[in-house]
């Protein structure tokens, strides 16, 4: 963690109607696990403004790198090798130091390693589909990892997924939790997915879209998506006087 | 025209799909070799921990009445002093052995979800007076667009709940108890319905 004093504010409320909200038809499952009933609104207390924290010491040392991490000596999964970095801010604009980031996907065919997981396109014997990094001072992380393939769903008779990866953060309080998916540029499926559809906002999808990051591909090697993941910012509370102002 | 206010918005949510486990339990769905055990799993208490040792469990239910066999719930709670294991807390030291977090899926056969944790003490609501003893909760699922937010209270801290801050603000008092877990045997049992006639109260927080 950094040396900055301890935030004890609380968080920005939720913009609601950006996010999806719980019944969208259109996406199947959510129609018998949406609550009817409206939110009860409650101002941050103590069990919501402070969260876990975890420490550098629980990564192994390919825990962010997802061609590494489950091949064999000497062999590597098959498919586009790219890089995913970007930061981790909150609303304010300022880096989540210390934030966990763990994310999962599919093969470069859209095959999942999980039991459930019956499409037809084949494991990849070299890779697993899971990591996790912590975010840097600056809230920054990368990882390396295979770009995932689409793959179908039962929900439409003919429903694709695009090509994502999804996105498990832990932020500096537990009201901060999220879980998002990452959709990669250019993408046709993007705004024929009933789940990215599921958010109202056009703009809102367009910022869970990743561009290609010339600047960041290594020649020869692999390609970049950057990736910047917003949580929610903080109130500021009388007591926490910041050299860089409030 | 005013400034701008410079804002950035929070990314907006996706639901974590039927797959969350490869990337938060892998362990769990078969996948081993690279984290020796899944974050978050096993008892949130060791020896040392200072507390009563209490055991909750409880299942995610659709609104047709059926389990969901393929949620993630996770708990946040402060130690038995009420303190939270947190940089933003403020008013002392929490249990070292307690982190105060922990992460289960339900079973994929039965649904259920299981906390060995210990029962948390007391922690105030923004304008000082105490809150019941509760534990906060978490839940993801295939089908869930946003995680749901709720609360754990205890059966058995009737005169506690009876004050608290928070369950007073229920307007429809008959909704109240989807808040309290009951005593089942040597646990507590908190079943959450997502939907329907006994929908549990979930939280803007």
């Amino acid at each position: 963690m950094n040396n900055m004093k301890p935030e004890t504010g609380a968080f920005f409320p939720r913009d609601r109607e950006m996010h999806p909200p719980a019944y969208t038809p259109w996406y199947k499952t959510s129609v018998l696990r949406s609550p009817q009933r409206a939110l009860l609104s409650l101002e941050g207390t103590k069990s919501e403004i402070t969260g876990p924290v975890f420490g550098h010491n629980m990564l192994n040392e390919f825990d962010n790198d997802l061609i590494a991490n489950y091949a064999k000596p000497g062999e590597s999964p098959i498919g586009q090798r790219i890089l995913v970095h970007g930061r981790v801010v909150d609303e304010r604009g300022r880096g989540v130091a210390g934030a966990l980031v763990e994310f999962w996907q599919a093969n470069a065919g859209g095959r999942y390693r999980h039991k459930k997981d019956t499409y037809l396109a084949p494991l990849d014997p070299n890779f697993g589909g899971v990591g996790r990094t912590i975010a840097d001072e600056d809230g920054y992380y990368w990882f390396k990892t295979i770009k995932p393939g689409p793959y179908p769903w039962p929900n439409g008779v003919n429903d694709w997924r695009p090509a994502h990866i999804h996105f498990s953060i832990f932020g500096h309080g537990f009201a901060q939790r999220l879980i998002t998916q990452m959709y990669f540029e250019g993408d046709p499926l993007i705004w024929i997915c009933p789940i990215v559809k599921t958010i109202p906002d056009k703009e809102a999808i367009e910022r869970l879209i990743a561009p290609l990051d010339m600047n960041a591909t290594m020649p020869h090697d692999m390609r970049a998506y950057k990736f910047d993941i917003v949580l929610r910012g903080r109130r500021s509370t009388l007591f926490e006087n910041r050299k860089e102002g409030n | 025209m005013v400034q701008p206010l410079n804002y950035l918005k929070e990314s907006p949510s996706q639901t974590a799909g039927p797959y969350v486990h490869i990337g938060c339990m892998p362990n769990f769905t078969g996948i081993s070799g690279i984290y020796e055990k899944d974050l978050g799993s096993g008892p949130l208490v060791n020896d040392k921990t200072r507390g009563e040792r209490i055991t909750i469990k409880g299942r995610v239910i659709d609104g047709s009445g059926t389990p969901l066999k393929d949620a993630m719930v996770e708990i946040w709670q402060a130690d038995a002093n009420g303190l939270y294991s947190s940089p933003s807390e403020t008013r002392g030291r929490a249990d070292p052995n307690f982190l105060g977090w922990g992460r289960c899926p339900a079973d994929m056969d039965t649904g259920e979800y299981v906390f060995e944790t210990i029962k948390p003490g007391r922690v105030p609501f923004t304008d000082g007076r105490l809150m019941a003893p509760h534990i906060t909760i978490w839940i993801v699922a295939r089908g869930i667009n946003l995680g749901l937010h709720t609360r754990m209270y205890f059966a058995d801290e009737a005169e506690a709940n009876a004050d608290d801050p928070v369950l007073a603000r229920v307007e429809h008092k008959v909704r109240v108890p989807t808040l309290i877990a009951v005593r089942d045997g040597d646990a507590y049992r908190f079943d959450i319905h997502l939907q329907g006639e006994n929908e549990t109260v979930f939280f803007d927080i």
